[in-house]
């Protein structure tokens, strides 16, 4: 298909109007940040819109800020990939948000697309949202004529495509806490096609040379993203070994319930998780002991 | 259909376009400005070969709407040589044999020249990093990455 199906761009310059353009076409009209994976959609013809409306003229919406007295970053949601792999702050701040940003997609996409396009969009097959699922203490801003909102990403991502936002929001903003002394976070992921194929983010904080406290979440391979919890538990209190490792990560891999899919068979993407779920608390435990 | 009136700056040039919002920047090029350099591949954003600079960073001309680039600059492989000459990049890409078929050659060097743009003296790693996503399905990349480092050294020079 040269042409997509007719449609007009709405282009909103205030949260006010965006809200405005929302209520009146509901979900007739698209929001259309970078577009990557919503063009995508259309034209494939699995999904059609009367009305996209171009968020990116709001103001202070691909903002990237850091408040110091909370620890907290907060990226604005219309901010790029590329935007965030290369700010500054965010290279000072949470240098594993940069680098996870770098492994999205290819720098053409990365140049177009945003953050709270990828997460709103909810493709099974994304980077920070597994990232975020583990991330201890992330909240994701949701704004309507209404008000505002936080969510946590466990109760964001619902299902395949399928998010709490509700018809009326949009996401407006990703707060992020930098991570704690003796905290180390890590993010390893297997990819043959575009999209990753399996991918785990693990975080590890360590007290007495022991761990404290600890997150993984396995995405990719099923629906949404989830938690490893049952492997998070095998870890807390032992000591940051390659035996523990490889225990939790098989109880990680057990966990998982991976669909048979193009990009593998089940049983290959259990063995995936294990080995990325074992290099990632590998890594997240250096890092977390050379964080001081 | 609406169709809006579309000003932007191509290759150095201003242009004019009637267009329907809905219509990707690539067939705006290939279709209303005749630039037939910028190759149709998978329109999906996913094998590169459509590579063009948007306002100096490199797109995916299939995945950006005509809509969008109002009032900005693109630049396309036909925007790359200067008075008759060759861009380094196309000099060293032949000079290697980075080229089969060709038909992933003009995103491999806008791609490349988006890099060098940002980064005059990239590592092979960060080349690597930079093409990920320009797929070549008749060779290899070994020649690309050699023609991409051999013109960098060039360009440095100059």
């Amino acid at each position: 298909m040269r042409t997509l199906t007719p449609f007009s761009i709405l282009a909103p310059t205030t949260l006010q109007d965006s809200f405005q353009h929302i209520e009146e076409h509901g979900w007739n009209a698209a929001l259309y940040a970078g577009g990557t994976e919503l063009l995508l959609t259309m034209r494939s013809g699995l999904a059609s819109f009367p009305y996209l409306i171009d968020i990116k003229k709001i103001p202070q919406f691909d903002e990237i800020s850091f408040n110091k007295d909370e620890g907290m970053l907060t990226i604005g949601a219309g901010a790029t990939h590329r935007s965030i792999e290369t700010s500054p702050l965010v290279l000072e701040q949470l240098p594993l948000l940069a680098e996870v940003e770098s492994m999205v997609a290819n720098i053409r996409v990365r140049t177009v697309g945003t953050i709270g396009g990828n997460l709103c969009f909810a493709d099974p097959h994304s980077d920070p949202a597994t990232l975020f699922m583990a991330w201890a203490g992330t909240t994701f801003e949701l704004v309507s004529s209404a008000g505002v909102r936080q969510i946590a990403p466990d109760e964001f991502f619902v299902d395949l495509f399928t998010t709490a936002r509700a018809e009326n929001e949009l996401m407006s903003k990703i707060h992020l806490p930098i991570l704690g002394k003796r905290m180390g976070g890590a993010y390893k992921k297997f990819v043959t096609l575009e999209r990753p194929t399996a991918n785990v983010a693990a975080f590890l904080g360590l007290a007495n040379g022991k761990i404290d406290s600890a997150r993984i979440a396995v995405g990719s391979v099923g629906p949404i993203p989830v938690r490893a919890i049952d492997a998070e538990g095998t870890l807390l209190g032992g000591f940051p070994d390659e035996k523990l490792f490889e225990r939790a990560a098989e109880t990680a891999a057990e966990a998982t319930d991976p669909v048979d899919d193009v990009y593998g068979s089940k049983e290959y993407k259990k063995q995936i998780v294990r080995v990325l779920t074992r290099r990632a608390l590998k890594q997240a435990a250096t890092r977390a002991d050379r964080s001081q | 259909m609406n169709t809006m009136k579309i000003n932007l700056i191509v290759n150095g040039q201003s242009r004019s376009v009637e267009a329907p919002p809905g219509k990707t920047l690539l067939y705006l090029l290939r279709d209303d400005l005749d630039l037939l350099g910028t190759k149709d591949g998978c329109r999906e954003g996913e094998c590169g070969a459509c590579t063009v600079l948007l306002d100096g960073e490199p797109v995916n001309a299939c995945l950006v709407l005509a809509g969008q680039v109002d009032g900005r600059e693109v630049v396309t492989i036909e925007g790359l040589s200067q008075n008759g000459h060759l861009h380094p990049l196309q000099r060293h890409f032949v000079e290697a044999g980075a080229v089969q078929c060709g038909f992933c050659t003009p995103g491999l060097i806008m791609s490349s020249a988006a890099l060098l743009e940002q980064n005059p003296q990239p590592t092979e790693e960060q080349i690597r990093h930079a093409l990920v996503g320009n797929l070549c399905r008749c060779t290899g990349y070994t020649k690309v990455f050699e023609a991409v480092q051999h013109a960098a050294e060039e360009v440095d020079r100059d």
